[in-house]
């Protein structure tokens, strides 16, 4: 399956599984999707449980907020995380505060899908990465997959999860692995493992990060498209790195986290978004807590640039295989 | 930019910026403020069409005249011991007010609003609901509550983030939440809980349930774009539920000019979403009660939502932060031309032979007393400030159904903090 049809096969799972679950969102009905995520769910399941809404992302989560509380577990569909903000309030205000606010007598079991991330000359509002918005609000989590497989066990854990998740889909992989050459031919899952994803039900718990490579030289924290990225970049450079696929960025795998940097004494971060007080600030901040003494050199961090996502210039503000390379050297020189 | 070059040839534009007609000092005269005849207005049937509404929008459902009948259509016709059900949960509803204010004023808790004058909107729409109904309210509806029978001990619990406060101290004074009672958790953050509503009803439909949501807000919170999507998706899916605006002129201290009022009703936004709306007289308890019951049986015949507009007077500050003297004349309230919902209820009573001012004053001193002795109750549990409050661990419990690591981290700082600092833990 590539990543699209993982995500439909979670959905589809759950909707089988559970006659709780809807899904809601602009396009996600008839029409099944502008990335054909949710196609054929309409007709398997009815329209009173796989609807189109209307174009008003703080009425698509604030009606899923009061579907949860009335015992429902919705799916809501927000088509780009570039549109997300008009939800802001309700998810950071409403969703993430609910049971808390209520000591417990509501909740918002919601799983906000979203496909996020660059790579495909989306310019400034098909492009952004904006997960650190959200690993900022206490009560919500945060959710990316790197691979279909981990993308349909991922998000059937945060389906069944009662608490509001945010899953940010990285749409330039929704085909296939990206390496970060975005000059050679497109690959697809049809090669890559994680390509081979189980048709019934299966879970990958919230909150374990998967260690994608293992490595002695170096760790790269990363999630999403970047684990690609990465892995690729890594192979050509001959590097000895050890690799982890985040998964869960909200709550964090510390565990695997530090055990690997204890060992390899260097940290690089990767992420798309921007730099300035992106994720990657938060993990350097737990790796430097916690790590400190075992450090042999500065943290790296390899982001995207404190800029709107440009059009033009994307594969100059994409952090590639060049930016990634020129870090590793860096890292590692001492 | 450069300036924009002079026509000499064009009038200057001119902004408008709307301006209450009465200020701090002002002599008041509401002669203006179109009141309808009770019993003038006409009563569709449920199933209409909202293209039928256009009129009902503009005008003012009353039922209670200056003489205590109750008249017309919209005549709910409710027996004599509901309207002294509906008067004692009014009078109630003000007296707690009253009593919980001062405790604010006297240090007992940080905060207090009141609903003074619009007690009918919140008392007389619960009476007209099923009890297994869902209420969205907003801060001002603790009629609802006292309706529903929550206990008071347990609101005061909450006002004053004690022991036995159920939201374990984690809520401002009067978020109430109860899922029992069929009372959403509120909210500070004005309308969100619209599209909610909206949410559950269109749930309970596509469940094939038979109950129904209902969700208030003031007429300032109409401005906020959660109520623009909340009518769309009502309108859109049919959802079987009642959107209340509360219209008591004042957003703290914006008159309700700044929400739009001048140029049109909130009842009229209606029309151009196809929702049925109704415009009422909010200080008339049996308007407030028809309006709803009428409502009620549109959502649960899958005839759609309602919009209702009650019209109406905050007669006193917005909160115990608030002084109304600051922006608008200390006339306003006495001279507002509706009255006061439970002098008018009284009124009616009496016209009808069914009460008496004995009886009355007898009630307001009983609920006084059942106040002020559940009040006492209340206190032995702690107030604000006095030590009695949860145990420190229950800041961390309820971000999420499991603490995640960092959590408990952070929980152990604050335990190893408290015993630091020498800080008792709560006197259980």
């Amino acid at each position: 399956m590539n990543m699209i049809q993982a995500i439909n096969s979670a959905m589809d799972v759950m909707m089988e599984r559970d006659s709780s679950v809807v899904v809601m969102g602009e396009d996600v009905g008839y029409f099944g999707g502008v990335f054909r995520a949710t196609a054929g769910l309409q007709d398997k399941y009815g329209k009173e449980r796989v609807f189109d809404t209307p174009i008003t992302e703080c009425g698509i989560v604030g009606v899923a907020i009061g579907m949860g509380a009335y015992g429902l577990r919705p799916v809501p569909e927000i088509q780009f995380a570039d549109y997300i903000y008009p939800a802001l309030d309700q998810l950071v205000s409403e969703a993430a505060r609910l049971r808390y606010r209520s000591a417990g007598e509501f909740i918002a079991p919601l799983t906000v899908r979203s496909p996020f991330g660059g790579g495909i000359f989306g310019g400034q509002t098909h492009s952004q990465s904006p997960e650190g918005i959200f690993t900022h609000v206490s009560g919500l989590k945060t959710v990316i997959p790197a691979t279909p497989y981990d993308a349909k066990g991922l998000l059937i854990a945060c389906i069944e999860d009662n608490d509001p998740v945010i899953f940010f889909e990285p749409k330039r992989i929704y085909n296939g692995p990206f390496d970060g050459k975005y000059d050679s031919p497109a690959k697809n899952w049809g090669s890559h493992p994680g390509g081979e994803v189980p048709t019934g039900y299966y879970r990958i718990p919230l909150g374990k990060a998967a260690v994608v490579r293992e490595g002695e030289a170096l760790t790269i924290l990363c999630y999403g498209t970047m684990v690609h990225v990465v892995a690729n970049t890594v192979a050509e450079a001959g590097v000895d790195a050890e690799i982890i696929d985040l998964r869960t960025l909200m709550p964090l795998d510390v565990d695997t986290i530090v055990e690997s940097v204890k060992k390899t004494g260097r940290c690089m971060i990767v992420h798309e978004a921007t730099r300035t007080q992106g994720f990657g600030a938060e993990l350097a901040a737990v790796v430097q807590e916690r790590c400190f003494y075992h450090l042999e050199a500065p943290i790296e961090r390899v982001t995207g640039f404190d800029t709107p996502y440009p059009h033009s210039l994307e594969w100059a503000y994409f952090p590639g295989p060049v930016r990634i390379g020129q870090a590793l050297k860096k890292i590692l020189k001492d | 930019m450069p300036a924009a070059p002079q026509r000499s040839n064009l009038p200057k534009l001119s902004l408008h910026v709307p301006e209450p007609k009465f200020r701090p000092g002002d002599e008041v005269d509401f002669s203006d403020v179109d009141v309808p005849a009770a019993g003038s207005a006409s009563r569709p049937d449920s199933a209409a069409d909202p293209a039928e509404f256009h009129q009902l929008a503009y005008t003012l459902v009353r039922v209670l005249g200056d003489d205590g009948q109750a008249v017309g259509p919209w005549d709910p016709r409710l027996d004599p011991d509901t309207l002294r059900i509906m008067l004692r949960n009014m009078a109630l509803t003000r007296a707690f007010d009253e009593r919980m204010f001062r405790a604010q004023r006297q240090g007992k808790t940080s905060f207090y609003m009141k609903s003074t004058g619009e007690e009918a909107v919140a008392v007389a729409a619960a009476m007209a609901l099923a009890q297994d109904d869902m209420c969205f309210p907003s801060y001002r509806q603790q009629g609802i509550l006292i309706t529903r029978g929550y206990p008071l001990i347990e609101m005061m619990n909450q006002i004053y983030s004690n022991k036995g406060d159920k939201l374990q101290g984690k809520q401002l004074p009067i978020m109430y939440s109860d899922r029992e009672k069929g009372f959403f958790s509120i909210s500070g953050n004005l309308a969100t809980q619209y599209p909610q509503a909206v949410g559950w009803a269109m749930a309970s439909a596509a469940k094939g349930d038979s109950r129904i949501a209902a969700t208030w807000c003031g007429e300032g919170s109409t401005a906020e774009g959660d109520f623009h999507s909340a009518c769309t998706f009502a309108a859109v899916y049919r959802a079987p539920v009642i959107l209340n605006v509360v219209n008591n002129q004042w957003a703290i201290s914006s008159f309700s000019g700044f929400a739009g009022a001048e140029a049109t009703t909130f009842a009229a936004r209606a029309i151009g979403y196809g929702i049925a709306g109704l415009r009422i007289d909010g200080n008339d308890p049996l308007a407030v009660y028809a309006a709803t019951q009428w409502a009620a049986e549109r959502a649960r015949t899958n005839q759609g939502p309602t919009l209702i507009e009650h019209f109406t007077y905050r007669a006193e500050g917005h909160s115990t932060s608030d002084d109304p003297s600051a922006y608008r004349s200390a006339q306003e309230a006495t001279a507002w031309p509706l009255g006061d919902p439970v002098k008018r209820l009284k009124e009616h009573l009496i016209a009808l032979g069914e009460w008496d001012e004995e009886r009355h004053a007898a009630q307001d001193l009983e609920l006084a007393e059942m106040v002020r002795k559940t009040q006492k109750e209340a206190e032995k549990n702690g107030i604000l400030g006095h030590g009695m409050h949860q145990k420190f661990e229950t800041m961390f419990e309820g971000v999420y159904e499991e603490m995640p690591w960092h959590l408990k981290e952070q929980m152990q700082q604050m335990l190893d903090e408290e015993a630091a600092a020498g800080r008792p833990g709560p006197k259980r």
